[in-house]
């Protein structure tokens, strides 16, 4: 039973975790939070199984489709949702933007694909009991992706570009950098996270439309636990998360698991309350999106 | 208004009764007039309106309360249909009797109120302190959560297959005997919500919302704020998901989409910001579109969707901006702020405390810039304190760590005897500091006589239930602050434009009105950052009497300034601040000879 609660977990917690980092990935170019982080990994799992099961293509070209499509949708997530609300931050419009956004694409995939959850191919066909395929690939997903993440952010020029965006923007695009160019290859960035999120854990959550609106909740409590833009913290937190939200599934029961997420939620929120209240620093933003000096 | 005697006051308050009312006809007569509609819609509607009605009602109960949170607290509360969903469960499960013993309808709606208003507190947790997309994650985290629970918890909900909704007694078990029971509680939850609206709390949530850092200058608790909405706005939410339990005689958790809860929130934003009338009309547009454009069914998420896009993009403002005929008018071109400052006497309550604002040893650093560096300063009641300096000597800095927005590393602060306790700005006002800012902190779309009103929110004794119910003391407390921020816009020479909306006023303009806002609180000390910054020469001799007049009463002034004409002027005591060490302190005469000042700063 153990066994099952960690295998379970752990697959679980590797999709949250990576849907913390596709927000991170579009936080950090841009300072807004998008409610399509959710989505993209739900069409990951429905294009996934489009390409795959639908049209029979191979494995392989099917995974590189899929995240070809969820990189465009983050593309134009940025054109549509992110750019015009860009100028007046401190009005928080991003929030309805992006959910306007995300509203979208879960009807479209709502109507086009349909209402009812439906199967995902198995991909490589090895493993069974807890050490089955849907177990282990997410889990073996989120490790590659953060490894190419970390050797994208520390041994690449643009990968450093990001992080020069991310630390301070108006430094970084007095030095020339190109802050609009990076920003989209951001959200491209952000959409293939996300698909690879849905595509890996495609046998575990299914291609169903509604995992979009679950997945954008249980992916950004690993955010508000690990920290807002830190990867790390995401990746520790969503596995966490998936662990918690097992055994407390074992423990207490279907209802009241979620249940106890929430509650995990809204406690890790006034714990950073806390870190809040600390002095900010000079002319930082001071976690309320308001510039004191 | 010490002087004016006992018996005049009382006339006063009667004479303002009827200009009370006669200046709240405007405001009134559009409700009046969507009653009207809503009564008359019996004689010539069918039964089929009939239900549309009593949908419009309900929705319009929790939108009532949703719109104090989204539209005046600006917080994006998304997933609203949650506490609905609650509210509904809440009434049917009391009223069916599955769990306790059966409890009549009238009984079960005031339960559901209550918890709904307990989980609307603790959805809105996040939202004290946090930024706003905390808030809007937790209300859909919650949404999800609920649904999952209500499919889950057969033995209570009745599952998938759900539960009967409650029966109300006759009258209210006909289709017109319904509908006008939820027009009733409509008109009621309107009204509360209104009554909230126009009281110092309901500009106190707009503050909070557009100029957050100078609402806690003025005593605002934000944390306090929200919690009371949440708990009203939970209410509202659940009274109207017991009604709509009702209306549909039969629940499942397929019922509560969350399409509703974009129709809820959208039609708020369609309304626009701070408004009541415009999100009435929005919740109205959007009940009846869905029965217009029937073949478009399986499309209205997406239809509201493009909605909320075109309406952040296009109309932030909403309807309520398209009716705001009152700002279009053109001001006068040519306006000069002439002040008053003779007039203060008689407004502002003389200082009587004669204690000082001591900073003793005051540190503070960012990482590893020493910002003050063992900074002395006393300013006396009564006296000019001049605090000048080149760019990044810490003037700004030491403003905030008197004002509490940073909190010294070292070193203390008394004012008399008492300590300030560092940080917590929220607590200055109470203690008699009031402050303006460099950059002028007002709020756009509020009136100029609101902005000013907002500085006494403090000064209020009518408590947030008081305000709620309309209570008299909430209608003095409007009488007192009213008045007294008319007498200073009197005083700053800015009533002639007191109804207009803020953001339409010039920079000089603004500077006088936060002086304004901060002497509504009677401030012991008054802390002014470049209060003379932008303003023209005529001006700046206007602002130097202003500020006379004020230190007249009592009030300590502590200014930061870069004029040294007016500093050398006005001020008694001068301290010179360099890379946020005491460079020199002393008189005016002592200063303007002093070597190092004169080359580092006055140059010479």
């Amino acid at each position: 039973m153990l066994a099952s609660i960690i295998a379970a977990g752990l697959a679980s917690g590797a999709i949250y975790a990576l849907v913390g980092v596709t927000y991170n990935t579009m936080f950090s170019t841009s300072r807004v939070m998008s409610f399509t982080a959710g989505q993209l990994a739900m069409l990951g799992g429905v294009f996934g199984s489009m390409f795959t099961l639908k049209l029979g293509m191979p494995l392989i070209a099917g995974f590189l489709l899929t995240l070809l499509c969820c990189a465009i949708i983050g593309i134009i997530t940025e054109f549509v949702a992110v750019r015009p609300v860009l100028k007046s931050l401190d009005q928080h419009l991003y929030v309805l933007s992006t959910l306007a956004v995300a509203l979208m694409i879960q009807q479209i995939a709502a109507i086009k694909w349909g209402t009812e959850p439906q199967p995902f191919p198995r991909l490589i066909g090895l493993g069974s009991g807890v050490w089955d395929e849907k177990f282990w690939l997410p889990v073996l997903a989120c490790a590659v992706t953060i490894l190419a993440l970390e050797y994208l952010y520390r041994r690449t020029l643009v990968g450093r570009a990001f992080l020069a965006i991310a630390e301070d923007n108006f430094a970084a695009r007095a030095l020339g950098l190109p802050e609009r160019n990076l920003r989209i290859a951001s959200y491209a960035l952000a959409g293939i996270i996300g698909g690879v999120a849905g595509f890996s854990g495609g046998e575990l959550l299914l291609a169903f439309f509604a995992n979009g609106a679950l997945l954008n909740f249980y992916g950004f409590v690993p955010v508000a636990l690990g920290g807002l833009g830190n990867n790390r913290g995401a990746i520790v937190g969503g596995l966490a998360l998936g662990l918690f939200q097992q055994a407390a599934n074992f423990l207490v029961g279907g209802i009241f698991s979620s249940v106890a997420v929430f509650a995990l939620f809204i406690v890790s929120c006034s714990r950073r309350r806390k870190a809040c209240s600390a002095a900010p620093r000079h002319g930082e933003y001071d976690g309320r999106g308001d510039r004191l000096i | 208004m010490a002087v004016v005697t006992a018996s005049s006051e009382r006339s006063d308050a009667g004479r303002a009764e009827s200009g009370t009312w006669r200046a709240a006809l405007p405001h009134v007569a559009p409700f009046l007039g969507m009653l009207a509609l809503a009564l008359i819609l019996p004689l010539v509607g069918n039964d089929y309106w009939a239900l549309i009605g009593t949908r419009m009602a309900i929705y319009w109960v929790l939108v009532s309360g949703l719109n104090l949170v989204v539209g005046f607290a600006g917080h994006l509360a998304i997933g609203y249909v949650a506490l609905l969903t609650l509210g509904a469960y809440t009434t049917s499960v009391l009223v069916a009797g599955n769990v306790v013993p059966p409890v009549p309808v009238f009984a079960a709606l005031p339960i559901a109120a209550i918890v709904g208003a307990i989980f609307g507190v603790i959805v809105g947790l996040p939202a004290l302190r946090l930024r706003t997309f905390y808030f809007a994650m937790s209300t859909l985290g919650f949404a999800t959560i609920v649904t999952q629970i209500a499919l889950a918890w057969q033995s209570v909900t009745g599952g998938g297959i759900g539960i009967a909704g409650p029966e109300f007694p006759p009258p209210f078990n006909t289709a017109w005997g319904f509908y006008f029971l939820c027009v009733g509680i409509a008109a009621f939850t309107t009204w509360l919500s209104a009554n909230v609206a126009r009281s110092r709390f309901g500009r106190a949530l707009i503050a909070v919302r557009d100029a957050e850092v100078a609402a806690e200058a003025t005593g605002i608790s934000k944390p306090k704020m929200l919690i009371a909405i949440f708990l009203l706005a939970g209410a509202c939410a659940a009274v109207a998901g017991g009604l709509f339990a009702s209306l549909q005689t039969y629940i499942t958790p397929d019922a509560f989409t969350f399409d509703l809860s974009v129709l809820f929130f959208i039609a708020i934003l369609i309304g626009g910001r701070g408004s009541i009338m415009g999100p009435m009309l929005g919740t109205i547009i959007l009940t009846i579109l869905p029965e217009i454009a029937a073949p478009l069914a399986a499309w209205s998420t997406f239809l509201y969707a493009v909605l909320l896009l075109l309406i952040v993009l296009v109309m932030p403002g909403g309807i309520a901006a398209l009716l705001d005929f009152r700002n279009r008018r053109p001001l006068a071109s040519n306006r000069a702020i002439v002040p008053r400052p003779t007039a203060l006497a008689d407004i502002v309550r003389r200082s009587k405390a004669d204690r000082a604002l001591a900073l003793r040893g005051v540190s503070l650093s960012f990482g590893n810039v020493k910002a003050i560096d063992g900074l002395d300063l006393d300013v006396a009641p009564g006296q000019i304190h001049g605090l000048i300096g080149p760019n990044g000597s810490g003037k700004t800095t030491t403003l905030n760590v008197i004002s509490g927005y940073y909190a010294a590393k070292a070193g203390t602060m008394t004012l008399g005897t008492d300590t300030l306790p560092p940080g917590m700005p929220a607590l200055r006002a109470t203690r008699g500091i009031a402050r303006t800012f460099q950059t002028p902190r007002v709020i756009g779309e509020a009136s100029v006589l609101q902005n000013v009103m907002i500085g006494g929110t403090v000064e209020g004794r009518a408590t947030f239930l008081e305000a709620l119910l309309a209570l008299p003391r909430n209608a003095q407390d409007e009488r007192m602050l009213a008045g007294k921020a008319r007498a200073l816009l009197g005083v700053v020479g800015l009533e002639t434009l007191a109804d207009v909306r803020a953001d339409r006023l010039q920079h000089s303009e603004l500077r006088f009105i936060e002086i304004a806002r901060a002497l509504m609180l009677d401030p012991d000390f008054l802390l002014l950052d470049e209060p003379a910054a932008g303003l023209s020469g005529d001006e700046i001799d206007r602002l130097a009497e202003l500020i006379k007049a004020i230190t007249a009463r009592g009030t300590g002034v502590l200014l930061v300034e870069h004029h040294a004409d007016l500093i050398f002027d006005i001020c008694h005591q001068i301290t010179v601040l360099n890379l946020g060490r005491i460079l020199a302190a002393g008189t005016p005469a002592e200063i303007r000879v002093h070597k190092e000042v004169v080359s580092a700063y006055l140059g010479g």
